[in-house]
């Protein structure tokens, strides 16, 4: 249909390929200060490249406009309640954007001279301060690049002190609720994984894990709260059981924003872990990253962080390579600072007593939710819900109505839908976390949508089956995608055209 | 639906037997636990499989099994058209979505496996 | 406080819905040994101005302004505006990842648009979504080698970036795979092929080599690749200047290519966050490490994406996953597209060819350690003056040279590692030429 139209939701946007025209231009650089040097003569006609085959030529405007239609079709935290269960997304506050673009740390050169780096080492410092003060713990690496990372540092500092102690061990437990990143990364490290049972309330099952727990048991890989939500009960049980066997306790922080302030993984045993900066400190997803996996050890295996490692000397701050114990670097230079600059601006904007009163409101949140739900959906666990609540789709899939159903109409009254399918141990899952940074309205707006979409599956179980209808994009093909994976435009040749 | 020549695993494979090769597959059972089969990764020819062990491994979009083979033997052949068209095991498992064909080097194992009747019992059809 | 929404009354009202009479009730039952009973030692909150003048005083003690010839994996360039400003858009910036394909059209479609650029750029067939950074995509890269050929030595130059080297080292170390290092010319700073011939054997997974190396120099990647495939080993090309491949005949010749996109949108930020990514041939996909996003259709016959090919990551494949990545570099990423859109063919070109011409004309009159064609870095021989009086010199002067060698080469002590880009002035080149003086 010819002419225009302001409702991007019914219009299609070409890809940038496609709008491409031979001479448009979106840039310009300054005139050359210098001689322009011969490029087949400096390198090598052979190591010079041919035009870039099918590279889009646009405008500046067609380049803004682009992005920002594309933008509309996106759901943020801006837009609204965002439940994905494990994920903390929360408000993101844009001052600490403001300040991740402070001149001078945003143009300074990781090699740059440590006199005229202060300020950056100095951030740094202050935030691995504040981290270990919340965690319990007694050091603090900021190198990791994501919580995977920060996994996979941790879990290379275990081995690297029980290889000093002597003998490495073959295993590392990981309960049947933890994220897929915690075997991933056991398995990256050489070890192998024993899965550990959960108990009929979601939670480790001492008895069980004694069982499991030999001399060739290099650690357990804990989430607390779990991934239901459920704190623990039994933690400090847990690790001592572990440091008795000569194990060591990993603690997978993704669920930190149930604790800053109320308790710490330091006191009830914990050996280290890693911290979710883009979780529970409020830097941005992004749509994917990037985030920051701070990683938080007790003094025992301080020596083994990966190296530099900030110290002061004459009151300035230097970089410490001088440390024969380290497991190596985990990326190059000293992780993801601009991320850790947000996270630090966070920290600050609440404060020690503040941090406390948000975990507060995140728990309120995740109760106040579970109360006004808990009528309508199946909720296999009934302990104590910290930060967030799993249902189950028991009750719709009678219907057949499954969970990924649901949450696919959630998205027709403009929510994101909460976290599906996880954890494992819950079929059918819901996994539904607010965070503190949602207001009571928002809130009873997404029980009032969650209830409604309970109603249906009971008098129109088809139109949920068939969701989302309100969206740009209807169901989305991912069986197709996955058999005849399209991963690259490519131009379409007149044949093809021809054909179609 | 269960032919009754073929013979039956736990880990819902089949093999049907024509003297020293048996050709095998995944069950009804399977393909229809699994959902839609997007990717079949299959051992190379000449591969040496053991009763029990993983050969290759079925996908659908978000999950991934392991075929567990249901004999000791040598692949001579695979189904070389589930690269291109795994959706056949959605539609013909039995049939022309047999996935490996084997030159068994144990015959003994068939003893092992389940026949059609009993297949059906343990899933409960 | 500002980032709370509720007000008490709202509070009550919701512990009354709960059924409960306090707050402190909602985690009463906490083993009395983990709970915290002293407040966080973290001063009290405090406001936005007062926050933006703490960062501004931490700025201030990092050199704002000073031009700067370092590279070395992270690079000064100009940044589009527009790169920013489509990164603020609140719903590219505070989305998650695209798993609900319907909600994050903006999201996936910019994704399909910069993996099928990159493959444009590096003469690849698949692209992925992005990792952490390039010196991590190294070692996932190795890990991919070994997957697909079945074995588990690992070749690298000493013309890698030496902290790219030593984080392959990490993942390497606990896996139980041998890392063998083979050298460089001394008279070209290059990769050296005869030691690499005689270290190369039928266990060799793999052989990594980056392109322009640590040193600036272009690599002889096609006699590299032809000696690696004759041993059945594949070729891992790396980069850590992505400018370069506005000017560079791409490496159509490796099986891996793995890079930093840093150059492209975002500022040297003191080393992070950037933004890694791997490509390689079609018929090695099913081994890449990372997300793809694939096109498809919606229920209606429109064009739509989706995240693909899932079965390879951890949430699904969990100990047998190709990575344990999950978090990536997607709003970096993001930036690299709007990079790329903006300089577009001819942009990418003439941006590659400024950048030759600058360094061309600050290396022109200094005394050259390497003979190899170079890009915008290029090694200073050891003069009469240390490269640490060099770089005091400039200090003063309020330019920060470029990295002493001896840190990471010993044999090297005393070279310089320069780089001029587009953006270095002539008057501060000419001061660097005259500090060797």
């Amino acid at each position: 249909m010819p002419g225009k139209t302001r409702d991007h939701i019914s219009q299609n946007e070409s890809l940038l390929f496609e709008m491409s025209s031979p001479g448009k231009k979106g840039y310009q650089l300054p005139d050359l200060d210098v001689p322009q040097v011969d490029a087949a003569e400096a390198l090598g006609a052979a190591n010079v490249r041919d035009e870039i085959e099918d590279f889009p030529e646009v405008s500046e405007v067609e380049v803004i406009r682009h992005f920002t239609r594309l933008s509309t079709w996106n759901y943020g935290i801006d837009l609204g309640l965002f439940p994905l269960g494990s994920c903390t997304m929360k408000y993101n506050p844009r001052v600490n954007e403001a300040v991740a673009r402070t001149e001078g740390l945003l143009w300074a050169h990781p090699y740059q001279p440590a006199e005229v780096a202060q300020g950056a080492m100095e951030v740094m410092a202050h935030l691995e301060a504040a981290l270990a003060e919340i965690t319990g713990m007694d050091a603090v690496t900021l190198e990791p690049a994501a919580g995977a990372h920060g996994e996979l540092t941790g879990v290379l500092l275990i081995r690297a002190a029980l290889e000093a102690r002597g003998y490495a061990r073959k295993k590392i437990i990981i309960p049947d609720s933890a994220h897929g990143t915690n075997p991933a990364t056991a398995a990256m490290v050489g070890y192998s994984v024993q899965n550990l049972r959960s108990n009929a309330q979601g939670m480790v099952d001492v008895a069980e894990l004694a069982k499991l727990v030999d001399e060739d048991t290099a650690g357990l890989m804990v989430t607390n709260p779990n991934t239901i939500g459920v704190f623990e009960q039994d933690i400090v049980k847990i690790t001592s059981l572990m440091h008795e066997k000569g194990a060591l306790v990993y603690m997978d922080g993704a669920n930190m924003n149930a604790l800053v302030g109320l308790a710490r993984p330091g006191d009830f045993g914990i050996d280290v872990m890693h911290l979710n900066l883009h979780k529970t400190f409020s830097t941005p997803h992004g749509g994917g990253g990037p985030g920051a996996g701070a990683v938080a050890v007790k003094a025992h295996l301080e020596p083994f962080l990966p190296a530099p490692r900030l110290k002061t000397v004459g009151g300035q701050w230097q970089w410490d390579y001088n440390r024969p114990q380290t497991i190596g670097k985990v990326r190059a230079f000293y992780g993801n600072f601009g991320v850790l600059v947000r996270a630090l601006a966070y920290i600050m904007a609440h404060g020690g007593p503040g941090l406390r009163n948000a975990t507060l409101d995140a728990l309120l949140n995740a109760n106040y939710i579970r109360k006004g739900l808990e009528p309508y959906f199946d909720l296999p666990y009934k302990s104590p819900s910290m930060h967030e609540c799993v249902f189950s789709d028991d009750r719709q899939a009678k219907l057949g109505v499954k969970t990924m159903d649901m949450a696919k109409r959630l998205i027709d009254y403009g929510f994101h839908p909460y976290t599906v399918a996880f954890p494992l141990i819950v079929h059918g899952a819901l996994m539904i976390e607010p965070t503190e940074t949602e207001s009571k309205p928002e809130m009873d707006a997404f029980i009032q949508a969650m209830i409604a979409i309970a109603k249906e599956v009971e008098s129109d179980p088809q139109m949920v089956l068939k969701a989302p209808h309100h969206t740009r994009t209807s169901r989305v093909d991912e069986v197709g995608a996955a058999r005849k994976p399209v991963l690259r435009w490519k131009p379409t040749t007149l044949a093809s055209k021809a054909a179609d | 639906m269960y032919p009754e020549q073929y013979r039956y695993t736990k880990e819902h494979e089949w093999i049907d037997v024509q003297g020293e090769t048996g050709t095998m597959g995944i069950t009804h059972h399977a393909q229809n636990e699994l959902g839609d089969i997007v990717y079949v990764d299959l051992p190379k020819i000449g591969a040496a499989i053991e009763q029990g062990k993983s050969l290759g491994s079925v996908e659908s979009v978000k999950a991934v099994s392991d075929i567990y083979s249901p004999v000791t033997g040598e692949v001579v052949e695979i189904n070389e058209a589930l690269s291109t068209a795994p959706e056949k095991l959605n539609l013909d498992p039995h049939g022309e979505a047999w996935l490996v064909k084997v030159k068994l080097t144990k015959p003994e194992e068939l003893s092992d496996l389940m026949s059609a009747a009993d297949y059906q019992s343990y899933i409960g059809a | 406080m500002r980032y709370l929404p509720k007000s008490d009354s709202e509070r009550r009202e919701m512990l009354a819905a709960i059924g409960i009479d306090s707050i402190e009730q909602l985690y009463s039952h906490l083993p009395e040994q983990a709970v915290l009973h002293r407040p966080l030692a973290i001063e009290p909150g405090k406001s936005e101005y007062e926050i933006v003048d703490y960062f501004k005083k931490m700025g201030e003690r990092c050199a704002t302004g000073y031009p700067s010839f370092l590279g070395a994996g992270s690079y000064t360039h100009f940044r589009p505006v527009m790169c920013d400003v489509v990164a603020s858009r609140g719903e590219f910036l505070t989305s998650y990842t695209p798993y609900q394909a319907e909600m994050a059209q903006g999201t996936l479609t910019t994704i399909f648009e910069f993996q099928t650029m990159l493959c444009q750029l590096t003469g690849m067939d698949v692209a992925n979504a992005s990792m952490y950074d390039g010196s991590t995509g190294i070692p996932e890269a190795a890990m991919m080698a070994m997957r697909i050929t079945g074995r588990h030595k690992v070749l690298v130059s000493r013309a890698v970036h030496p902290e790219y080297r030593q984080v392959l080292l990490t993942y390497a170390k606990y896996q139980g795979v041998p890392v063998v290092e083979f050298g460089y010319e001394t008279a070209t700073g290059q990769a050296d092929l005869a030691d690499l011939e005689a270290k190369l054997d039928n266990a060799t997974a793999c052989v990594i080599i980056q392109s322009p190396n640590f040193f600036g120099c272009i690599e002889k990647w096609k006699d590299i690749a032809a000696v690696t495939h004759s041993k059945g080993a594949l070729l891992v090309y790396s980069f850590a200047e992505a400018a370069s491949l506005g000017i560079l005949e791409p490496p159509r010749d490796a099986d891996i290519v793995v890079g930093e996109l840093q150059s492209f949108a975002h500022p040297p930020s003191y080393g992070g966050p950037y933004s890694g990514i791997i490509a390689t041939k079609e018929k090695f996909v099913r081994q890449i490490p990372g997300r793809l996003v694939g096109e498809t259709k919606d229920a209606d016959g429109r064009r739509a994406f989706c995240l693909t090919l899932s079965t390879r990551e951890q949430h699904i494949r969990r100990e047998k996953a190709t990575s344990n990545i999950c978090t990536n570099q997607a709003l970096i990423a993001l930036m690299g597209t709007v990079f790329m859109s903006i300089y577009g063919k001819e942009g990418l070109r003439e941006l590659a060819q400024q950048n030759l011409s600058k360094a061309h004309y600050l290396a022109k009159g200094l005394k050259p350690r390497f003979s190899a064609p170079f890009f915008n870095e290029f090694v200073v021989a050891a003069g009469d003056k240390s490269a640490a009086d060099v770089n005091a010199a400039l200090l003063e002067k309020k330019i920060i040279g470029g990295l002493d060698l001896g840190r990471f080469y010993p044999e090297l002590a005393g070279c310089m590692l320069l780089c001029a880009t587009e953006v270095s002035r002539r008057e501060h080149m000419d001061a660097v030429k005259q500090a060797f003086v």
